[in-house]
């Protein structure tokens, strides 16, 4: 479980960690505490998994990754979650999330991000991908992004929540 | 363009930044070069809007409520209910796709009810329905990007 101070410093690090020798004892002296308190809370806020990950936010737009295809699969329910796991374990694939179907306008219910640098290669991963996870005859839609309109921005606070940022990609 | 050390900096610690009380000088440690070094390579990777923070990615639902959201907009309006769109502080992402629903955007709100009431606003004002699409489960295990060092 988090407490309110596990909430402040969530809200406090959303932004990033500042670039100085120092970064945590910056962070602790906003909060009025000590630089091993935020070390050790942060810490385990990781090991609880609430902090999926702690590190280098990069932008992959601005590296070069900019034909990215979100695919849309129609998986037995029952085979879902073991392909969910077998996708998420390609190399190139960045994101897996099983969402509910929509009726017949929308009867998908596997989701995986495939960033890369040209469509061509997007195509022969995803071709590969089925190939070794057995898609054949899955009904699917590939959509690549056009447009960015937002890739993060101010975030939602209030009450004294935290901002937060979902990796959806 | 990237250094070396750049894409040494972007590679190895996206999943494990150092949590010590000086995480920048042991990065330099384990890199062979100065903590100087390091801050400047990060300042200037933060400065080129390569990175967008040194941080964490909170899981999903963790806290608050969040959810994928997919709307069908004809090609005349998708600019402006982009637009209305992401003004909502509760969007994050919000990218065109090629397809029938090619507005999709995700939203992160407090609780479920406040998650609702941001969509019943955006049809309210766009005039189009949402499709809802919250997460039921995360298989991810790969997390981030890896960028080929002899590119």
């Amino acid at each position: 479980m988090i407490d309110a101070i596990d909430f402040q410093l969530i809200a406090a690090v959303q932004a990033g960690l500042p670039i100085a020798a120092r970064p945590y004892a910056a962070i602790a002296a906003q909060l009025a505490l000590s630089e091993r308190e935020v070390i050790d809370r942060l810490l385990s806020l990781k090991a609880q998994g609430l902090i999926k990950r702690w590190g280098v936010v990069v932008k992959h737009r601005q590296l070069g990754y900019r034909a990215n295809a979100m695919i849309v699969m129609d998986i037995p329910d029952e085979r879902v979650a073991a392909l969910g796991r077998q996708i998420s374990q390609l190399s190139f694939v960045n994101l897996c999330y099983q969402r509910p179907r929509q009726g017949e306008t929308w009867p998908y219910n596997l989701y995986c991000m495939i960033h890369g640098k040209s469509r061509e290669r997007v195509m022969q991963q995803w071709a590969a991908l089925q190939q070794s996870c057995g898609l054949t005859g899955v009904a699917f839609e590939v959509l690549f992004s056009r447009r960015c309109f937002k890739q993060r921005g101010a975030l939602y606070r209030q009450a004294g929540q935290p901002q937060l940022e979902a990796s959806h990609g | 363009m990237l250094s070396p050390l750049h894409k040494q900096l972007l590679n190895n610690y996206q999943q494990d930044f150092p949590l010590s009380p000086t995480p920048y000088r042991d990065i330099a440690d384990q890199l062979g070069v100065s903590e100087d070094e390091v801050l400047a390579a990060f300042q200037v990777l933060a400065e080129q809007q390569l990175i967008s923070r040194i941080g964490p990615v909170i899981a999903p639902n963790a806290i608050g409520s969040s959810a994928l959201v997919a709307m069908a907009v004809s090609e005349a309006d998708l600019a402006w209910v982009a637009e209305l769109v992401s003004s909502y502080p509760e969007v994050n992402h919000n990218y065109e796709r090629e397809n029938r629903f090619n507005l999709w955007f995700v939203l992160i709100a407090d609780n479920e009810a406040h998650l609702h009431s941001v969509l019943a606003d955006i049809e309210a004002r766009s005039g189009y329905s949402t499709m809802l699409l919250p997460m039921l489960a995360d298989y991810f295990i790969n997390l981030g990007f890896e960028l080929n060092l002899h590119d």
